[in-house]
């Protein structure tokens, strides 16, 4: 570790030393500078390789004192890192996971196409996640390859650099994440040996992808970004077999068929600036890959009118950004007796942060209050209020009909509201205000456990928003 | 694999890109009566692969279909093979031979198998060629030659010398063979060459035997592998009369299994040139 530090403390002096040189000399080139980066691709062989005294963070929630250095088992030489992994009941923390990073300036990783290191397991097991490019910074080049199953005998791993002309200082040597999902909660240890970059030669035949390599078709609203998913990066090995990791979104460059509708930054993340249509695709080191994002823009999107400004205690809120809401038990129950149809409020949509429940083919559907939550007790408010849009035509026998049920399954009281054709609009958001007065035949309302959403399928698909109680 | 190569046999060839070869042989093996220098260096044939659309006719005829038998060529290979240009055509200075996944005629792949049956046929010499191979589970191509007596000696009576075998999932290793009487299918006489720090679907390679009546030489562009003589084989040396050359991509079979899901087509063959040079020394 000494010797890591004076080679540091020699790397910061060429630097300065250069920067000097830089300050006088007018035609250095912008290139000089990557060569200060160590092209080292050693990380751990039997120490830690040039990563400085101060290289391991553990993540949050996971057990600090997971990795140690172990000089009794090692693939080659005298040491490995061991990793033990807790119990899922262990009160340190319930998994393994951190990162190695560089303590000191990043590494130029351009010559190699891989990570490898020699692994073995206390018991055959899968890890979770094992990469690199994780440096709790931007996270710009991590990598992550996932469910790495490890035996109880060392093998050689391979994690291919997706594309490592990026790779011009990076920190991010290694991390892992390990848990006990696969072993009953019981902890185990595993060991990494030899952990280097490598040029391989052996890893080809890319075949790159976005939205897990699917054409996806959705409609789009002006100033409603999108965050592409989905994307990874698979190389055929030098064993013959494809091995896959998830690349963030730096490792692409994407392009659009309209940048006047829609277009993807560096992180992945597409604005939508117009009307129309626009196809979001992608490349990675110039090799297409597969999956599209088509986008339809018809406009901005049409929120819910925002609600007033209400004193915490006049307001008992279910669903709404607006207020603080109560715990629900779920906002679609999928109640298992063969008729409800109605998919969708598991999750609400979260359009840019603004959630909003999108009920689909809808016959009826429950928010429920009543199992693992505390019912709600509505004596004291006199409204219920609701924002609904219609995403299609209301023809004149539509309807969804508002249902409250209290003390849900001993001595259930109910009562409804029926909202019909002639007050509901096609594509347009109605704000609703129902006198709770109006459910005839509640009577008591200090234990609501449901509130049911019923068309009997003549409206099918329905947006929800600022559902609330009130006086 | 008890046949490797023994420096003690080393045969020198006059040929530019083994000169390490000769060297070493020359200084290794100086006592050496045995040895036999033989001088391929005289090209009786080539094509180089630079005329747009169809092969050269006068050089190479088709196999069509699933075998004589119909059981996929006697290995139960899944491709049809076919003359079309989508599975075999001349472009841009290569030989393209492709395999596709289609339906037709009752097959699930297509692919092509050229042969020189007929055209060119030729004992003893210097065959190489220079090709990039495809990849993936269950893709099987092969630059070989075949006895042209296999109508009346049935195989492997007439004789099997394979310059070049590889597997789509070993895309590191390729494999040279003989097959003859009592050495043949799973007994053939072979040996494997691995590539390190590279592999055979990402650049050019070249592939060759130096063939004399003592011998057959293999090699993977400088590297001579491997040497088979009629020592080395379980029975009879078929290997002294003329062969014809034969190019394909087969997909599935017993040997190399069916394709997979990661297996991507269509896969192409690409096959800069091939070249024969005559063993002077048989003239």
């Amino acid at each position: 570790m000494k010797n890591r530090k004076q080679r540091n403390g020699k790397t910061i002096l060429s630097v300065l030393v250069f920067m000097i040189l830089l300050g006088c000399e007018r035609d250095l080139s912008d290139e000089a500078e990557f060569a200060t980066f160590s092209t080292t691709g050693d990380v751990f062989t039997d120490l830690p390789v040039g990563l400085g005294s101060n290289f391991y963070f553990p993540f949050l929630g996971s057990k600090a004192t997971a990795f140690s250095v172990d000089e009794n088992t090692a693939y080659e030489g005298q040491a490995s890192i061991r990793i033990d992994v807790p119990n899922a009941n262990d009160p340190n923390g319930n998994f393994a996971g951190a990162i190695f990073r560089i303590d000191g300036s990043g590494r130029n990783l351009t010559g190699f196409d891989a990570l490898t290191f020699w692994a073995k397991a206390s018991q055959g097991v899968n890890i979770g996640e094992i990469g690199f490019g994780q440096d709790f910074g931007e996270n710009k080049f991590q990598v992550t390859r996932t469910n790495v199953s490890l035996g109880t005998q060392w093998a050689k791993y391979v994690i291919p650099i997706p594309d490592a002309s990026k790779l011009i200082e990076e920190k991010g040597m290694l991390w892992y994440a390990a848990g006990t999902n696969d072993t009953g909660g019981f902890g185990y240890t595993f060991w990494l040996d030899e952990v280097r970059f490598e040029n391989l030669g052996t890893i080809a035949q890319a075949q790159p992808s976005i939205l897990n390599g699917e054409d996806v078709e959705q409609d789009a609203f002006i100033d409603i970004p999108i965050t592409l998913t989905g994307l990874t990066q698979t190389f055929n090995s030098g064993s013959g077999e494809n091995i896959t990791v998830i690349a963030k979104p730096s490792y692409f460059d994407f392009q659009s068929t309209n940048v006047d509708v829609a277009r993807s930054n560096e992180l992945g993340v597409v604005s939508v600036v117009g009307t129309g249509q626009a196809t979001i695709t992608a490349t990675l080191a110039n090799v297409a890959a597969a999956g599209s994002l088509a986008l339809d823009v018809a406009g901005t999107f049409d929120f819910a009118p925002t609600p007033p400004a209400r004193d915490a205690g006049d307001v008992i809120s279910v669903f709404s950004d607006a207020y603080n809401n109560v715990p629900v038990d779920y906002y679609n129950g999928f109640f298992t007796d063969g008729f409800q149809t109605t998919e969708g409020g598991a999750p609400p949509i979260d359009v840019n942060g603004d959630m909003i429940i999108n009920y689909t083919l809808l016959n009826f559907v429950g928010i429920g209050t009543f199992n693992d939550v505390a019912p709600l007790n509505l004596t004291d408010m006199t409204h219920l209020h609701v924002d609904i849009k219609v995403n299609e035509a209301v023809d004149a026998d539509d309807f969804i009909r508002l249902q409250l049920l209290n003390s849900v399954g001993n001595n259930e009281t109910s009562g409804s509201v029926t909202i019909d054709s002639s007050t509901l609009v096609a594509n347009q958001w109605v704000s609703l205000d129902i006198p709770l007065a109006d459910f005839a035949d509640l009577g008591d309302r200090s234990q609501i456990g449901l509130l049911f959403f019923i068309s009997d399928g003549t409206i099918a698909d329905i947006f929800v928003d600022n559902i609330y109680y009130y006086k | 694999m008890k046949n490797s190569y023994k420096i003690k046999h080393t045969i020198a060839v006059q040929v530019p890109m083994l000169l390490i070869l000769l060297l070493f042989a020359m200084t290794a093996c100086e006592t050496e009566e045995t040895q036999t220098v033989t001088t391929l260096t005289k090209l009786v044939m080539s094509d180089e692969f630079d005329t747009e659309g169809a092969p050269n006719p006068s050089l190479w005829n088709y196999n069509i279909g699933r075998g004589p038998n119909g059981d996929g060529w006697g290995n139960q290979e899944l491709q049809f093979y076919t003359d079309r240009t989508e599975n075999v055509k001349v472009d841009n200075g290569f030989l393209l031979i492709t395999a596709r996944e289609e339906s037709f005629e009752g097959a699930s792949y297509t692919s092509a198998r050229l042969t020189t049956q007929g055209l060119f046929e030729q004992a003893y010499g210097r065959f190489e060629a220079r090709i990039r191979l495809p990849y993936g589970k269950g893709i099987w191509p092969a630059f070989w030659l075949l006895g042209n007596d296999c109508d009346q000696n049935i195989w492997p009576q007439c004789g099997e010398i394979d310059v070049m075998e590889y597997l789509g999932d070993s895309p590191t290793v390729v494999f040279g063979s003989v097959h003859g009487p009592g050495y043949s299918a799973g007994e053939a006489e072979t040996k494997e060459y691995e590539l390190t720090g590279d592999r055979f679907d990402t650049g050019f390679h070249v592939f060759g035997i130096e063939w004399s009546p003592e011998y057959i030489n293999y090699y993977v562009d400088g590297d001579l592998y491997n040497q088979i003589t009629p020592e080395d084989v379980a029975g009879e040396w078929v290997f002294d009369h003329p062969f014809y050359i034969i190019l394909n991509v087969a997909v599935g079979g017993t040997f190399p299994g069916s394709p997979n899901d990661e297996t991507t087509f269509p896969q192409t063959m690409l096959v800069d040139y091939v070249r024969v040079y005559e063993n002077n020394l048989t003239d």
